[in-house]
């Protein structure tokens, strides 16, 4: 484990544990106010712990007893990295001087700095913009340089907190896929509140939810078989992985999944994730006829109400059908059912 | 122009008409005779505050109805002012030459001489430095201060000192005599040179040491009534009062000596 | 905030930076003409000064040895003054906006009563704390320091009342510019001296910018605690102001002369330092 954190912090309500493994990125996923941005101030020393460990590689971060430090690494000296979600660009310095900002400040040379910094642009695909000041960039622009700026420091731990949220939604794909390419080998804390990022940038999730980590586990696991009420409210996702055959997604099991296609140009064979919602599965009990749909044979285990409606689950998949769709198919666990969902409603995602 | 645009201008001219009106007006000075009574208005020099006090206070005893404001300030300040046409009934000056300006322009009757002023030195309390003589004053290391030789006391030094073949080195050259007073009294300074009334008008917060050499800058005042008073006899009164034993004895009370 | 462009957007007006398509918001008409009055209560007497000048032999009298000794002093003495702003001025203005330090309200009170302060009084306040029988000055004359009469006593008199010009300026650049970027520097590894030089103080410069403008306007301008704690003495304490004062009893020509030429002054320095603007 490269990053432990577990901390109190009583004026805030929040009581959190958390564990990063080096190279791996963690998801904490929880709504507005449940104590996600606590935590990664915590770890980034903007907040103290009343009571508490925070150690990254070894090394004791901060300790507290009863409200008392007993250590105290100062937020400069902790090679942590914060991204929020306004990418806070220094207004008064060029791109470049930006993404070299914290080479600089870490004591490499001038020509060292301007090196790593055009590595790093290089690597967000923004390397003509060098010479821009901040103003002259969209916002997408600026999120990506904010990365190649947090990057470059070289941080041990890479904090993101809710990096997509003020971005228009048509930006948010490149980012994703900038932020996927980059935090590969990268050591990182990502708080959202989207399913989506977890999903697609997150090894493991903690379900933050009243101050407290509600649940954990590896993030397919929780998005798919949430246990905790929160996630179960936003998460709950239908998600299928498999190969790119071109046109769809094969998944282990045979079948082949259509659906709309985030990243058309991957080579075949790519690991893909087919995603949709529970509510755009239809529950039928023979194969249905007619439009052409993804179909997925399974028998039912369970159905929960989930508030108006209800959810049937099956070996491996959710469906949200109305309590007169049940009553009339009969659907009790044990019962074989043909699941469709239109290939408009599938989202196919690169892992 | 459109009717709003004209309306617009009519507005600031007559809020531009009435604030001039009212710069006007404050720009009048003292303001109308009482009008249950008579306003005498006298000019006189600051270092005339407290004795013209006294002498207006008896003054107004010995004229019922009759009101006497003193405005008070520097002599060329005052002199500037009649010039402009400040509405003075009499002006005391505290040197002839500024006297002689408004002479020259015929604004002032013929001057009277009332009272003189001779330097002194200023020392603080128990007088640290020891200073006992006007040559004391170019000793080396001591502190003194002195009036600069535009306004007047500083010409009356400059006269004396250069009358006794002294070159003084002062650390400061104030604008006014109360300066000069100040940084004695302070403590800052080891020794001024200020007049006699000064020294008197300090009580015990400076000790004066009289000196020989004061004789060659003695310093006259000179009173006249102002041509263009609306009042000359009550002016003409005025300044027999500062002539008279009466007013003399409350000048000599103060330091001041007879013309 | 600033906005920090390199180049004008399309369709800005060179002459006033301004986009002449865009509509100004609720301005009343009214306010034009009180906004006018104000305008000309400040020109007017500048210009009614210009009319009383002795052009003939304004050249002679600014130019006379004592008004080029005054001169020289108040360039001197006000830089100096806000060199001692910035050393002193800067860092309290950072403790003011930033600091967490018990009584710090009350601190900032203190900071800004020379503001409102009448010269004089700053004068005998310096007096009571460096004279010769100050709270200070007692000690330092044992030393073998003398501050009264001295230059030192006229810098010292115009950074007490031009040091709040400085801090108020800058803390409410500072609180406007907040902490964030502060915040996002320390996480890229910049100490927090690093993070002063290369985020906080580029980006409160035009904030900094004015009060140091401001500051030496205060301290070029300083008549009432310089003659109070310094004296008058030409070359050494006698700055511009008290020289126009002094000039008045002899020669108004040539205070009227001084005075423009003090107003001059202040109009360079303010407009060099505008027209620079917030480049970097």
């Amino acid at each position: 484990m490269t990053f432990e954190l577990t901390a109190t912090v009583p004026s805030r309500g929040v009581d959190v544990r958390l564990d990063v493994a080096a190279g791996r990125t963690l998801a904490l996923l929880g709504p507005n106010g449940a104590g996600k941005s606590t935590a990664l101030g915590l770890a980034a020393g903007t907040l103290r712990p009343h009571d508490g460990d925070i150690t990254l590689d070894g090394r004791t971060l901060a300790r507290a007893r009863g409200g008392r430090r007993t250590a105290w690494v100062a937020a400069h000296r902790r090679r942590v990295a914060l991204l929020a979600q306004d990418p806070m660009l220094f207004p008064h310095l060029s791109v470049r001087d930006n993404v070299a900002f914290g080479p600089r400040a870490q004591g490499r040379s001038r020509r060292a700095a301007a090196t790593a910094a055009k590595g790093w642009l290089d690597a967000t695909g923004l390397g003509d913009l060098a010479d821009r000041r901040p103003a002259a960039l969209s916002g997408g622009q600026a999120q990506r340089i904010a990365i190649a700026r947090a990057l470059a420091a070289r941080p041990r731990l890479l904090l993101l907190d809710e990096p997509m949220a003020a971005l228009d939604v048509d930006v948010t794909p490149q980012l994703r896929q900038t932020l996927q390419h980059l935090l590969a080998e990268q050591t990182t804390v990502l708080a959202t509140h989207d399913v989506l990022d977890a999903l697609l940038l997150a090894d493991e999730v903690a379900v933050v939810d009243g101050g407290r980590v509600v649940e954990r586990g590896p993030t397919a696991e929780v998005l798919s078989r949430p246990r905790s009420a929160f996630a179960a409210s936003i998460a709950g996702l239908n998600l299928l992985t498999g190969t790119w055959t071109g046109d769809g997604v094969a998944t282990a099991t045979g079948e082949v999944v259509h659906g709309h296609a985030t990243h058309p140009e991957v080579p075949l064979g790519t690991a893909m994730t087919a995603v949709f919602r529970p509510a755009a599965v239809a529950l039928h009990l023979a194969d249905p006829h007619g439009s052409p749909r993804n179909t997925f044979r399974g028998t039912v285990r369970t159905v929960e109400p989930r508030g108006d409606l209800l959810r049937v689950r099956t070996e491996r998949l959710a469906a949200d059908v109305t309590p007169q769709a049940v009553a009339e198919l009969s659907l009790v666990p044990g019962r074989s059912v043909v699941a469709t969902v239109k290939a408009a409603e599938v989202d196919v995602y690169r892992r | 122009m459109t009717a709003r645009a004209r309306r617009t201008a009519r507005v600031t001219a007559a809020l531009l008409a009435a604030t001039s009106v009212a710069a006007g007006l404050a720009g009048c000075g003292p303001g109308p005779v009482a009008a249950d009574g008579t306003t005498l208005t006298v000019f006189a020099a600051a270092s005339l505050t407290e004795a013209f006090e006294q002498v207006a206070d008896d003054f107004e005893a010995d004229h019922p109805g009759v009101d006497v404001r003193l405005s008070l300030a520097g002599s060329s300040s005052l002199v500037a002012q009649i010039q402009q046409g400040a509405p003075a009934d009499v002006f005391a000056s505290a040197d002839t030459t500024t006297m002689d300006e408004l002479v020259a322009d015929d604004l002032v009757g013929t001057p009277q001489d009332f009272a003189t002023n001779t330097l002194q030195i200023a020392v603080p309390p128990g007088n640290p430095a020891g200073v006992a003589s006007l040559q004391d004053l170019a000793a080396p290391g001591l502190r003194l201060v002195v009036c600069a030789p535009q306004v007047p006391c500083g010409a009356a030094t400059a006269a004396t000192v250069d009358g006794a073949g002294i070159a003084l080195q002062p650390v400061s050259e104030e604008q006014s005599v109360t300066d000069v007073l100040g940084k004695v009294t302070a403590g800052e300074a080891d020794a001024g040179l200020v007049y006699v009334t000064d020294v008197a008008r300090a009580g015990d917060q400076v000790d004066g040491i009289p000196f020989a050499e004061s004789d060659a800058a003695v310093n006259t005042y000179p009173i006249a009534t102002v041509t263009d008073t609306d009042q000359p006899e009550l002016a003409r009164e005025f300044v027999d009062a500062v002539l008279s034993p009466e007013g003399q004895a409350v000048l000599a009370g103060l330091g001041f000596a007879a013309p | 905030m600033t906005t920090w462009t390199s180049t004008p957007a399309l369709g800005t007006s060179r002459r006033t930076g301004r986009d002449p398509a865009v509509v100004p918001g609720g301005l009343p008409r009214w306010a034009f003409v009180p906004a006018a009055l104000g305008g000309l209560f400040v020109v007017l007497p500048l210009v009614a000064m210009g009319t009383r000048v002795d052009w003939t032999n304004y050249w002679g009298l600014i130019t006379s040895e004592s008004a080029r000794a005054a001169l020289a002093l108040s360039l001197q003495t006000a830089a100096t003054s806000t060199v001692v702003c910035l050393v002193l001025g800067i860092p309290l203005a950072l403790v003011l906006a930033r600091g967490r330090l018990p009584g710090q309200s009350l601190l900032r009170s203190l900071v800004l009563v020379p503001l409102v302060l009448p010269p004089v009084v700053g004068g005998v306040a310096l007096l009571s704390t460096f004279g010769r029988r100050g709270l200070l000055g007692e000690s330092m004359e044992v030393l073998g320091l003398q501050i009264a009469f001295s230059t030192t006593a006229v810098v010292l008199a115009q950074s007490f009342v031009a040091l709040p010009f400085l801090v108020v300026s800058l803390e409410g650049a500072l609180r406007t510019a907040g902490e964030r970027y502060e915040v996002v520097a320390a996480g890229l590894g910049a100490g927090p001296t690093t993070v002063l030089r290369r985020v906080t103080l580029p980006l409160v410069w035009p904030g900094l910018l004015s009060g140091t403008v401001l500051s030496f306007a205060r301290a070029l301008g300083e008549f009432g605690a310089t003659i109070t704690f310094a004296g008058s003495l030409q070359g050494v304490t006698r700055t511009l102001p008290l020289e126009v004062y002094l000039q008045r009893e002899s020669d108004p020509d040539a205070a009227v002369a001084l005075s423009l030429l003090l107003v001059a002054v202040a109009v360079v320095v303010i407009a060099a330092t505008h027209h620079r603007g917030p480049s970097r």
